[in-house]
């Protein structure tokens, strides 16, 4: 068996040269572990940690958890060995995120019991898990807008380091400790959705807690923050903590879990040794069935622009009343039947580009056109009625009506059109019988359309708002993640559409984090580094390592690919050649 | 699935019962430590209310307060506080009174314009506050209030002799010119008083307001803001523009609150015309959860209280219990509410786990996920 004691010395990672801002100064090395608040079984870095004799962190036994119309979780056991890394995966709707509420006592399980370092522990509500040293980082965020990063992370623990200057020096520890770049003083409403990421994760290590449960953390982050959100683990770990991981992306888990529990349909069916398993084999286990092998691409870009975007400038005015430019004459033209990919760390223009393209946000300067006709002034509505479709980044935010059924949300953005509507009258008949069509088609997993949208899971939500998009069949689809979320069976179908769309002569604005999936779908490539679009890449030839390091603004104009040259950008490569592996 | 929905009424019943039953208590218990006896005082309400001239008087009652609820609800439904419905109907009131009496002109004609008026006036008061938010990000609650108040000062400075005003020498107070009787609304006569004709326009406001909001596009707009502002300004909705029209439509709605009184009663704008509609309709609109016969069943209800408290005084009650009733109600009705949906929820999910044990373990997949 495999020693689970790490040395100190893993713990400070080399700082990655590429990105600035996420560099790892030498932890300190009290930094996450104040001894307060925490229930500790044993002493804390003692070697003698050891599976058979120590009581397993993490007990689930017998869990069942039904929802109206749903079991979403049955008869399940789970055991999680103390530190160490634990992944959990599973299709979408397979019942990852129920469980780990029941951990994180958000919800309480019909039948099944916890146990907690081997004592028997029942939650009535997160504060008592938090007060046993669990902490989870949701799938889908769970931050007050309105308020700022410090707030939002005191917010619940105003005892903990108080409200004031302890608690900011705290949180600056912390996210230099582990390289998160957090800025406490910005407004969570400015934040994009990696910056809120990171928020939620600081979040948890702010309360102190021993075992972590991570919700598909890495969905929106680009691989250098994933490699350094790993090395964060890692060093967790190596001081005791137990880390609960739940991803899609397989090659992620693989990478990084020390153990593997499958989840289908609601029930365990079985662990995989990481050191043995391939992602495909994963992906078998996790589906039940073989997965669809990825497309031999042809391309089939015309030479008819699309959309033609001229000389588009934005500037916005921070709440210390500096302007900042966050869009710099940017110009591009998408073809029919063409993928443009935009590769980029977050925050250097893309949701603002998205915004401009949208006309959800005013221009400073610049022009739009849409297959001829100059769009710029046109409204959002408008734009949508010409055909723009529209996959956002934060499903939640823009994306869907949380509350309302589901055959609402498949009318939001497409009131005016059919089958939502006739004249000014909206059609809940046609509209129920679509959204059923959409359900059917994209493998949506729900108990039926009249539930809210707020009770799909994360994976099902984002197939939705992708039938829905896809349903009005846009001349211009704006895809932000267009897969967060979504299990390899459905990412691949999704890529499929997406692909048979363009055949038709549909055009792509692609934003992606997950550079497989930029590379993989785009015909043109477009880099992003502080609202400049300051390189192009030809994605027949460029590997993710190249263009990751082309992300951080250490490479401008034409990006070749240079076939010897192993050293060069280091920081992506783990990631990026397991993450091929997922489709 | 036909018996589920039965369930689902019987359950949206239960609430609405259950809030009534538990403000009763509360009020009973009132009574008992204020020496009374709560059965008496309960069975004289009910008998008092039910006569039939109080019907009449709750019908008529019932009227301004389901106009005013509906108001309230239009803004609440897009998560709007319109608290300013008590002046704008009342500034509303005012100028329609004002323009009713200064013509002579055929009532078929002139009540439809008088109508038009107090909702025109409504609208551009609510207008005020919707801009304010829009252009200013001034919260609708603080301008309302203050609009509240700014209506009186404007209706005070009018209603004097020789502005808009004329002193009546036999009630020494100062009204408007009385709409002449040619344009006075029809009614509809019963044994006792006649029950106000605008009634029907009330009604109709509760058609209007339910087909717009669940079958209209605008409708679905309007309701996402409410849900999700982010959500529905992606989807390509003006939010800044939804504000605006929505407090148009609040403030138009509010304007036909006084019409009742004003077409159907008064005939004219005094000083003592009816004040504090609008606050009751933040609590008839609540009452009814912004539905429109949820809030018909609100005002009715309200305005039975208020009759009722009458009843209280002649056998020697204090008429404030029905004020403890009121307000024992509307705190009720939330906890009412929340309780029986989650009954609901825990009733459904017993029936889910019965209908599993009883299917065999193969059909247990079917159903998961
Ligand atoms: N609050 C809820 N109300 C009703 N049903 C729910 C609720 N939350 C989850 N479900 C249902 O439970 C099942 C499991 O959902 P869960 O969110 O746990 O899936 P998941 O494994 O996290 O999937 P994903 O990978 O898509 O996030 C789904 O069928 C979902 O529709
Ligand atoms: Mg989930």
């Amino acid at each position: 068996m495999k020693s689970r004691c790490y040395a100190r010395s893993v713990l400070p990672a080399a700082p990655s040269p590429s990105l600035p801002r996420y560099v790892r100064p030498p932890p300190p090395s009290a930094a996450p572990s104040e001894p307060r608040h925490r229930p500790e079984p044993f002493p804390r870095g003692e070697c003698a940690i050891n599976a058979s004799t120590s009581p397993p962190a993490v007990e689930l036994r017998g869990i069942t958890k039904r929802f109206p119309g749903v079991v979403a979780n049955h008869d399940i056991d789970i055991t999680v060995r103390s530190g160490t890394v634990h992944a959990l995966v599973g299709e979408n709707g397979a019942g990852k995120s129920t469980l780990m509420k029941i951990l994180y006592g958000m919800q309480k399980p019909d039948e099944g019991t916890i146990a907690i370092h081997g004592e028997p522990a029942v939650f009535g509500d997160p504060g008592d898990a938090i007060a046993r040293g669990i902490g989870m980082v949701h799938q889908h965020f769970m931050l007050a807008d309105n308020l700022t990063v410090l707030e939002n992370v005191v917010l619940g623990s105003e005892k903990t380091y108080g409200i004031g200057g302890r608690a900011r020096a705290r949180i600056a520890e912390i996210s230099d400790a582990y390289g998160l770049g957090v800025r406490p003083d910005v407004l969570v409403e400015d934040l994009g959705v990696a910056d809120r990421q990171r928020v939620e994760i600081l979040k948890v290590l702010y309360r102190g807690a021993r075992i972590l449960i991570l919700d598909e953390p890495t969905a929106v982050l680009v691989p250098q923050e994933v490699d350094a959100l790993f090395e964060n683990l890692r060093g967790l770990k190596s001081e005791g903590l137990t880390v609960i991981f739940i991803s899609h992306k397989l090659g992620e888990v693989l990478s990084v879990a020390d153990e593997i529990t499958v989840i289908r349909r609601g029930t365990t069916v079985g662990g995989a040794d990481p050191k043995k398993t391939t992602a495909r084999q994963l992906a078998e286990l996790m589906v039940g069935s073989e997965l669809p092998s990825p497309e031999t691409r042809e391309s089939t870009v015309t030479t008819e622009p699309m959309l033609t975007v001229q000389g588009l400038r934005m500037f916005e005015t921070d709440s210390e009343g500096v302007e900042r430019t966050v869009l710099d004459d940017i110009a591009f033209t998408i073809h029919k039947g063409e993928v443009l990919g935009i590769a980029g760390v977050e925050g250097n223009g893309q949701a603002e580009l998205v915004e401009a393209v949208m006309g959800m946000r005013g221009l400073n300067a610049g022009v739009l056109t849409l297959d001829g006709k100059d769009i710029t002034r046109t409204p959002t509505r408008g734009r949508r009625e010409d055909g723009v479709g529209y996959i956002p980044e934060d499903r939640h935010r823009h994306g869907l009506l949380l509350e309302a059924p589901l055959w609402e949300n498949r009318i939001l953005g497409h009131v005016t059109e059919r089958p939502n509507s006739r004249g000014f009258l909206i059609d809940p008949g046609a509209a129920r019988r679509d959204t059923e069509r959409i359900v059917e088609e994209y493998d949506v997993r729900t108990p039926g359309i009249e539930v809210p949208a707020a009770s799909l899971s994360g994976g099902n939500q984002q197939k939705l708002i992708v039938g829905r998009e896809m349903s009005h069949l846009p001349k211009l689809l704006i895809a932000a993640h267009p897969t967060r979320g979504v299990d390899v069976g459905a990412q691949a179908q999704i890529w499929d559409q997406i692909r048979a769309a363009r055949r038709e002569g549909l055009a792509v604005l692609l934003i992606s984090a997950d550079l497989d999936e930029l590379i993989g779908l785009s015909d043109t490539l477009r880099v992003m580094y502080r609202g400049r679009l300051v390189a192009d890449a030809d994605p027949a030839t460029i590997t993710p390592q190249e263009l990751g390091s082309a992300m951080t603004g250490a490479a401008a104009g034409h990006l070749a690919h240079q076939p010897e040259d192993p050293e060069a950008p280091g920081e992506s490569g783990e990631s990026g050649e397991s993450g091929g592996e997922d489709r | 699935m036909k018996k589920f929905d039965k369930d689902r009424v019987l359950l949206g019943l239960a609430a609405p019962v259950l809030s009534v039953l538990g403000a009763l208590i509360v009020t009973g218990l009132v009574l008992l430590a204020s020496g009374k006896e709560p059965f008496h005082a309960f069975h004289v309400m009910l008998t008092y209310g039910s006569k039939s001239d109080s019907q009449v008087y709750i019908l008529n009652k019932a009227t301004p307060y389901y106009l005013s609820g509906l108001a309230v609800a239009i803004g609440f439904r897009m998560n709007l506080f319109n608290i300013g419905v008590d002046g704008q109907y009342r500034l509303a009131a005012f100028f329609a009174a004002a323009v009713g009496g200064s013509m002579s002109i055929p009532g078929i004609i002139q009540i439809p314009i008088i109508i038009l008026t107090a909702m025109v006036v409504g609208a551009a008061w609510a207008a005020i506050a919707g801009v304010l938010k829009v252009t200013r990000g001034v919260s609708e609650v603080i301008s309302t209030i203050m609009l509240n108040s700014i209506a009186g000062i404007v209706i005070g400075y009018f209603l004097q002799d020789g502005r808009l005003g004329v002193t009546d020498k036999l009630a020494n107070t100062i009204t408007t010119k009385p709409i002449p009787s040619g344009s006075h609304l029809f009614n509809f006569t019963t044994q006792t008083d006649p029950v106000v004709g605008f009634i029907v326009f009330a009604g109709l406001a509760g058609v209007v307001y339910w087909f717009v909001l669940s079958r209209t596009r605008f409708g679905f707009d309007l309701r996402s803001v409410g849900r999700s502002e982010s959500a529905a300004q992606a989807s390509g909705v003006s939010v800044k523009k939804m504000v605006i029209v929505s407090m148009l439509i609040s403030g138009a709605m509010a304007g036909l609150v006084g019409m009742s009184t004003l077409l159907n009663q008064s005939y004219q704008f005094s000083t003592d015309f009816p004040a504090g509609i609008g606050f009751t309709g933040i609590a008839v609109a609540l009452l009814g959860r912004n539905n429109p016969i949820g809030i018909a069943v609100g005002a009715l209800l309200w305005a039975f209280l208020e009759r009722a408290s009458n009843g209280l005084e002649f056998e020697g009650y204090d008429k404030e219990i029905v004020g403890v009733i009121q307000g024992a109600i509307v705190l009720a009705v939330v906890i009412a509410y929340e309780l029986v949906r989650r009954y609901g929820l825990a009733r459904q999910q017993r029936q889910v786990g019965a209908e599993l044990a009883a299917a065999g373990s193969d059909d247990k997949q079917e159903v998961t996920a």
